[in-house]
């Protein structure tokens, strides 16, 4: 089985618990991130390859603002068909980005099963026993055919540390960069690919203000209960 | 004119209040030259696969100009798949969506980060996720409009194996993680430990995590594991309860991923009004107190 994680911890120790003997572990990670850090990070960690996708029209595709989430899962799904991937873990509700629908969109785009805010998963035979979370700290237990997708919720495992001689050890191997070329992909299709395209960028606006919830602490009291079972409820 | 789709979920029939909040902002299109309104409903806890199956078949046959749904755990879970695969316009964390012109204008944008501007040339369909708390509610019982219910079929790749109703993490977990965030902050200041004990009964009550401003740390009053906020820990529950934080930048930064915040304040000039999607002008301590009444 050939597992690709994209550089996220998180799903980097999912992958490390769920990666068998004989099995392969691919960490991708699309950026310009000049010194590879997070490729260091993923190979220390136990990762067998890094492999890095980068190319300036990326960073136009979809306008100013940072490359559109789904022309972002174009390329991802393009590195997921060439290597072959049978098993691909992204972040879900990662704090540190925002592309916390490149991987959902990606499986999209390959037809694959998916499952997202993943808390725990393991493998049982050919297939992949996961958690998916519910609200109110539930969660639906799900039995997924591969290759698959899944995107693993921040904060659900404990990376591993790797140890100083590991990160040195990282430090030294190569990692193997793809242009867009050797992808099949070109400006047009990312342009195409893309959501959304961003006219202008402006900064934060204050003046929007919250929905004011009116009346006597009591009132408050009851409407907060309200809301707060509106997104957490069983 | 293509329709304006609403995708709302229900939990057990009952529609999710946020719901009206995705129908105010249809009607608005459906007023600015978009067709009618349609009111698509789906079980919030459907199947992602199985969801993205049903919402793609009916996506087809209306082939609405705009789909309007909730930017939470459910469409976030098939929305971005279905988009990706039909070739549909996208986007997440919607604050503003306008028809101008015979165009659709949106922006979306969390706080700490600039508000896109956003168009979608070459899209016929549009999938948009709203933040909750951006938009006015309309009443679907008042308005006129066809309504829909999704019964989405299992996909032959995914089987249910059941429920966990109590994961091991779901009580008092690590801030990082929580789905259900109860924060105090200054405002509760006033009794010492106190105010934070009786917080932490609540949220054990509520089966929330207890989260508190780094005011309540500095003072002691708090270990600092407890501080949401870019200096503490960043936070992105689907429920944010703030009583007595007025909101410090760095706090604000930390949080702003949340999916829904609620703040309380007795300061109506709070910074925390600026990003919270519900907001009460009142004492901390008597709303803490009704909380308590409430859950006996």
């Amino acid at each position: 089985v050939k597992l690709l994680v994209t550089t996220d911890r998180f799903a980097l120790e999912s992958a490390l618990a769920l990666r068998a003997d004989g099995d392969e572990l691919l960490a991708l990670a699309v950026g310009d991130e000049p010194r590879g850090r997070a490729f260091h990070h993923a190979l220390a960690m136990g990762a067998d390859r890094a492999v890095r996708v980068w190319d300036p029209l990326l960073a136009e595709a979809g306008g100013p603002g940072g490359v559109d989430e789904l022309a972002l899962a174009a390329v991802l799904a393009a590195v997921v068909r060439l290597e072959q991937a049978d098993l691909v873990l992204c972040p879900a509700q990662s704090l540190a980005r925002a592309d916390d629908v490149t991987g959902i969109a990606a499986a999209g785009l390959l037809d694959r099963p998916h499952a997202y805010d993943v808390v725990g998963v393991e493998r049982v035979g050919e297939r992949l026993a996961v958690q998916r979370r519910l609200d109110g700290g539930r969660a639906e237990l799900l039995r997924l055919t591969m290759p698959a997708l899944l995107a693993i919720r921040t904060g659900s495992n404990a990376p591993r540390r790797p140890d100083l001689r590991a990160v040195r050890r990282a430090r030294e191997q190569p990692i193997a960069g793809l242009g867009l070329d050797e992808l099949g992909l070109s400006a047009e299709a990312l342009d195409v690919s893309a959501g959304a395209r961003v006219f202008a960028l402006r900064e934060h606006r204050p003046q929007r203000s919250a929905r004011p919830i009116d009346g006597s602490p009591a009132e408050i009291a009851a409407r907060i209960v309200e809301l707060a079972g509106e997104g957490i409820a069983p | 004119v293509s329709d304006v789709l609403v995708l709302a979920e229900h939990r057990r029939g009952e529609l999710r209040p946020v719901g009206r909040e995705l129908l105010g902002a249809a009607h608005a299109l459906s007023e600015q030259g978009l067709g009618p309104v349609v009111l698509a409903t789906i079980d919030a806890e459907a199947e992602a696969n199985a969801a993205q199956a049903a919402v793609g078949a009916l996506l087809a046959e209306r082939l609405p100009a705009v789909v309007l749904a909730a930017h939470g755990r459910g469409a976030l879970g098939f929305a971005p798949a279905l988009a990706a695969r039909g070739g549909y316009g996208f986007a997440r964390d919607v604050t503003a969506v306008n028809w101008e012109r015979g165009e659709l204008r949106a922006e979306r944008g969390v706080y700490g980060e600039p508000v896109r501007e956003l168009g979608f040339p070459g899209k016929d369909t549009v999938l948009l996720l709203l933040r909750a708390g951006a938009f006015d509610p309309v009443d679907p019982r008042g308005a006129e409009l066809e309504q829909i219910e999704l019964r989405p079929t299992p996909d032959a790749r995914v089987r249910h194996d059941g429920y966990l109703d109590r994961p091991v993490e779901a009580r008092d977990q690590a801030l990082g993680e929580a789905d259900f965030v109860l924060a105090a902050g200054r405002g509760l200041a006033d009794e010492g430990a106190q105010g934070i004990a009786r917080m932490q009964r609540l949220a054990d009550r509520l089966e929330a995590t207890l989260a508190v401003s780094g005011a309540l740390v500095e003072g002691g009053l708090a270990p600092g594991v407890r501080k949401a906020g870019i200096s503490g820990r960043r936070v992105a529950p689907s429920v944010y309860v703030a009583l007595g934080i007025s909101g410090a930048p760095q706090h604000l930064a930390g949080i702003a991923r949340s999916h829904t915040i609620v703040a309380v304040n007795r300061d109506p000039d709070a910074r925390i009004f600026e990003i919270a999607h519900y907001g009460a002008v009142a004492d901390a301590f008597e709303v803490l107190g009704e909380l308590e009444r409430r859950l006996g």
